[in-house]
C-alpha cells in the first residue's frame, strides 16, 4: 500500500501503533455501514490509531460517488474534510448536487469559494490519484482496509474489526517491550 | 490454462441479442479476456463494476476488456444495463462453456467459469495469465502491471523480423 503521506487526511497521531486505511466510495451501502463501525474503533482505541480515509469512487454504478469526494476534498481547502465526510455518510442516499451544497452551507463553509474549488480539475485529479494508487494496491471493490500498510482480508461487520485492531495493538505493545 | 506464447484460440461469441464479436477482430489491440463465474454478483466489490472504472488506465495501454461467462445473452444485456458497463460481455452459452473449456477456465462442477484472466497481444499472443482462488475478486493490479511490463518490453527490443530476433 502506498504510504500514509501529506496528501493523506488522517485522524490521530503520526507516531500511533495503529495504521488504519479505508478505500471507500460515499454511495457505496457498505462503506455506509462501516463508517458508524470506524467511529466506535476511533473512539475506543483513541491515540493508539491514526485513521486516513482515501477515495475510490465507482462512479459508473455510484453516480455521486465521485462529486461527493471531490466535495471533501473542496470542504478540506476549508480545513472541513472531516465534518463533510460525516455529513456525506449521514446523508449518502442523497448526494446529488443540491443537496452537496446544503451540506457545505449547514458546515457554514463559503458557498462561492466552495462552488468555485468543486470545478477545480486538482481537486478531482486528488480523487483519481486516490483511486490509482488503491487499484495499484490491490484494492478490488469497498470499503478495503489497510491496517499497517497490509490489506485486511477478514471480516468488519460488528465488533470484528475492533477486536482485531485491539489483538494487533497488543502485539505491537508486546514487540515494543522486547 | 493456456500458457504465455501459445497462439490465442480464435472463437466467436454474442455480445449483444443480435451481433457476435470474433476475437481476431481485435487484432492490433491488446484483449484482456476476463473470465468470470455469474452475472449478478450482489456485491459493490463486484469485478466487473471494478473494471468498468478502469477503462482510461487500459486504453492507455491499448487494451480492450471482455467479460465472458456461460450467462445468456439477455441476462448480459440487462447486467451491462444495470451497471452501466461500457465493455462487451460475451455469452459463452452454447454450446455451454465451449470457449472457456478451450481456455482452461470451465469449472465442470459448478457449470460455471473460473475466474481466469488472460491478456493477449497486438498479434493474438497469450502472453500472461491468471487464475483467482474461487470467492476472490482479483483486482486489477495484475493487468496493470503485465500491460507495463508488455509496454515496456516492447519500447527495449526490436521487433522480430522474417522470424528472427534482432538484437538492438
Amino acid at each position: 500500500m502506498e504510504l500514509i503521506n501529506s496528501h493523506d487526511h488522517s485522524v490521530g497521531p503520526a507516531n500511533a501503533p495503529l495504521e488504519l486505511v479505508e478505500y471507500g466510495d460515499y454511495e457505496c451501502p457498505h462503506c455506509g455501514h462501516a463508517y458508524p463501525i470506524i467511529k466506535e474503533i476511533q473512539q475506543r482505541l483513541g491515540d493508539e490509531l491514526r485513521f486516513v480515509f482515501r477515495n475510490f469512487p465507482l462512479a459508473r454504478i455510484h453516480p455521486n460517488a465521485f462529486a461527493a469526494a471531490v466535495a471533501t476534498e473542496a470542504a478540506a481547502l476549508q480545513g472541513k474534510f472531516w465534518e463533510m465526510h460525516d455529513l456525506i455518510f449521514e446523508h449518502q442516499r442523497a448526494l446529488d448536487n443540491d443537496n452537496i451544497l446544503l451540506l457545505a452551507a449547514s458546515l457554514g463553509l463559503d458557498a462561492e469559494q466552495f462552488e468555485t474549488d468543486i470545478h477545480k480539475q486538482s481537486l478531482s485529479d486528488k480523487v483519481e490519484t486516490d483511486f490509482e494508487s488503491g487499484i495499484r494496491s490491490g484494492v478490488n471493490g469497498t470499503p478495503t482496509f489497510f491496517i499497517n500498510g497490509k490489506k485486511y482480508e477478514g471480516e468488519w461487520l460488528g465488533s470484528q474489526l475492533l477486536e482485531y485492531l485491539q489483538k494487533e495493538l497488543r502485539l505491537e505493545v508486546s514487540a515494543g517491550d522486547e | 490454462m493456456l500458457q504465455e506464447y501459445t497462439i490465442a484460440p480464435d472463437f466467436e461469441l454474442y455480445a449483444t441479442p443480435d451481433q457476435k464479436l470474433r476475437l481476431s477482430e481485435l487484432r492490433d489491440r491488446k484483449v484482456i479476456l476476463a473470465f468470470y463465474p455469474a452475472d449478478w454478483s450482489p456485491v459493490c466489490g463486484d469485478q466487473m463494476s471494478l473494471y468498468n472504472e478502469m477503462g482510461k488506465y487500459f486504453a492507455r495501454h491499448n487494451a480492450q476488456l471482455i467479460g465472458i461467462s456461460v450467462d445468456s445473452k439477455w441476462s448480459h444485456m440487462a447486467f451491462a444495463e444495470r451497471n452501466r458497463f461500457n465493455f462487451p460481455l460475451l455469452s459463452d452459452f452454447e454450446p455451454k462453456g465451449e470457449v472457456a473449456r478451450m481456455y482452461g477456465a470451465y469449472d465442470g462442477k459448478t457449470g460455471e467459469c473460473r475466474r481466469v484472466l488472460y491478456i493477449i497481444d497486438e498479434k493474438g499472443i497469450i502472453r500472461w495469465n491468471y487464475i483467482s482462488p474461487v470467492g476472490i475478486n482479483p483486482g486489477a493490479d495484475g493487468i496493470l502491471n503485465a500491460l507495463e511490463e508488455l509496454d515496456n518490453k516492447k519500447s527495449i527490443n526490436h521487433e522480430p523480423v522474417n522470424g528472427t530476433h534482432q538484437q538492438p
